[in-house]
């Protein structure tokens, strides 16, 4: 008799591996409480005989913004950078490594760096510790092997040369622009401007990017940072 | 023989009075008993060599190799106790394959160098340990610099860069032919290619041989070039013996001639005598 008693709810179970999002980004799902994250756009492009590094400057942790100007470009060795995106604390630590084991190369080997060896170096560490890591990087530089290169390495560890690369959170809103306008063969200051107005395009509808745009050019002979502040830039907020 | 060792050579962690580690310059000896082994850099390559006694006539032909592959872009030649050489090899194979994944690209020449030669030196610091009796010539190549190099690691740990170098038995004689090669001239264009360089080899190599107090021998050769497509490979076996019918022919052309340049050759052969 007790089976007629039992009535099929009318609600709808979610089934019990069910994607839960609670109505938070994949983002901030993956952070710890508290951590900082990177939500960025990052970008670089190699011309003729270097490379433009950029990258917007907004950290935040969740909807507040911890920091509004920071910088995100970060040099490895003397001509090789990298933006970072993702976990602020995690690329922090990616690059003093990579640094560190770049410098003692350079004094071993008794030449500088490649920036195929720099990129190879953070790989290993990004996809040897994955699981524990949610960081998206783009190693850019010059070194007389190669000129100008730039290595994309998104979050699960893959190290791929790209003619020019865009990462983090706004990059995704950009993609079709970046496509359209990027052209091969470029000089130094057409990569300059679309680095530019690409990372002002990502800014205004990202809400994890903002703030000023921060380049680095990196050429043979030295590296010259620029800095767009936010009321200047080529597409308004 | 010098100074015996009187006590002071019974481990590689003993000095003697007069600052010398007697195991080590042992160890040298027993390099000195072994076969010929050469290195020549070229101006486009560089060619290794190794004379290999036959000891036994039931060896089968080609086996037994003296010159190890131990990258795309490197190679070593062995001279002294081939088991030594095999562990020297072993550790190289390492270092180059650590290298590449570490930081993924071709290990330098003059790292790889380094590394080995701190390796071999690690065996003369311990009393538990004896040296390497086993020298290796390194051929290598860097990929970044686009430039190749002939390095020689010894049994006491030390690594030089060389233009031409010998090890083994006749490595006396075989420095005064090389010597006289062209190899090390201000212009390095002048220098001799790796085709004149295997030639030369395996000329030296037939020199030094006396067909009556010698083992009868075969002779392995590697090199590293642009025509090898920058890869350590064995000479192809016809160059070789080409090489040899060659290196014949003009040993047996300078012992009649009486002509100045050959005067050396003479020299050599009464010396022998």
């Amino acid at each position: 008799m007790s089976y007629m008693n039992q009535s099929q709810p009318n609600t709808h179970q979610p089934y019990a591996n069910a994607y839960q999002h609670d109505g938070k980004s994949a983002e901030t799902r993956n952070l710890k409480p508290g951590e900082l994250s990177t939500g960025t756009t990052i970008m670089a492009i190699p011309f003729e005989n270097g490379v433009v590094l950029g990258a917007d400057s907004r950290v935040s942790t969740g909807t507040y913004v911890a920091n509004r100007v920071s910088d995100k470009v970060a040099q490895l060795h003397d001509r090789i950078w990298c933006c970072r995106s993702g976990s602020a604390a995690d690329t922090q630590a990616l690059t003093d490594y990579v640094r560190h084991y770049l410098s003692q190369l350079a004094i071993e080997t008794g030449r500088a760096p490649t920036v195929k060896t720099a990129a190879h170096l953070m790989r290993r560490l990004c996809y040897e510790n994955k699981d524990n890591l949610m960081a998206g990087v783009i190693v850019g530089g010059w070194d007389p092997v190669e000129k100008g290169s730039v290595y994309n390495i998104p979050l699960g560890g893959t190290c791929i040369k790209m003619p020019f690369a865009i990462g983090g959170s706004g990059s995704t809103y950009i993609y079709g622009l970046v496509d359209s306008l990027y052209k091969e063969g470029m000089g130094e200051e057409e990569a300059k401007q679309l680095v530019k107005k690409s990372i002002s395009h990502a800014m205004a509808r990202d809400g994890s990017s903002g703030g000023v745009i921060r380049t680095v050019v990196v050429k043979e002979d030295g590296n010259t940072r620029e800095y767009i502040p936010g009321n200047e830039l080529p597409f308004g907020p | 023989m010098a100074s015996s060792g009187s006590g002071y050579d019974l481990s590689a962690s003993t000095f003697s009075p007069d600052g010398r580690i007697f195991q080590v310059e042992y160890a040298s000896k027993a390099v000195n008993n072994a076969g010929t082994a050469l290195g020549l850099k070229c101006r486009n390559g560089v060619v290794l060599c190794v004379e290999k006694p036959l000891l036994n006539k039931m060896l089968l032909p080609n086996s037994n190799r003296r010159i190890h592959t131990v990258d795309t872009h490197s190679g070593i030649a062995i001279t002294g106790f081939v088991s030594d050489g095999r562990q020297i090899v072993n550790r190289a194979r390492e270092e180059c394959s650590n290298y590449e994944e570490t930081y993924g690209t071709k290990v330098p020449p003059t790292v790889l160098g380094d590394r080995l030669a701190a390796y071999v030196h690690y065996f003369t610091l311990h009393g538990s340990l004896r040296p390497f009796g086993a020298t290796a010539l390194l051929a290598s190549y860097d990929t970044e610099t686009k430039e190749h190099c002939l390095q020689m690691i010894e049994p006491s740990g030390v690594s030089y860069k060389y233009f031409g170098c010998a090890a083994g038995k006749g490595r006396q004689p075989a420095k005064t032919e090389l010597e006289k090669l062209d190899i090390n001239k201000p212009d390095r264009g002048e220098n001799i290619d790796v085709r004149e360089g295997v030639k030369q080899l395996a000329r030296i190599i037939h020199l030094l041989h006396e067909e009556g107090k010698d083992k009868p021998f075969e002779l392995e050769m590697s090199w590293l070039c642009e025509e090898s497509g920058w890869e350590h490979k064995g000479v192809p076996r016809d160059l070789i013996k080409e090489a040899v019918e060659w290196a014949k022919k003009d040993i047996a052309e300078a012992e009649e001639s009486e002509s100045e340049e050959d005067d050396d050759d003479d020299d050599d052969e009464e010396m022998n005598e």
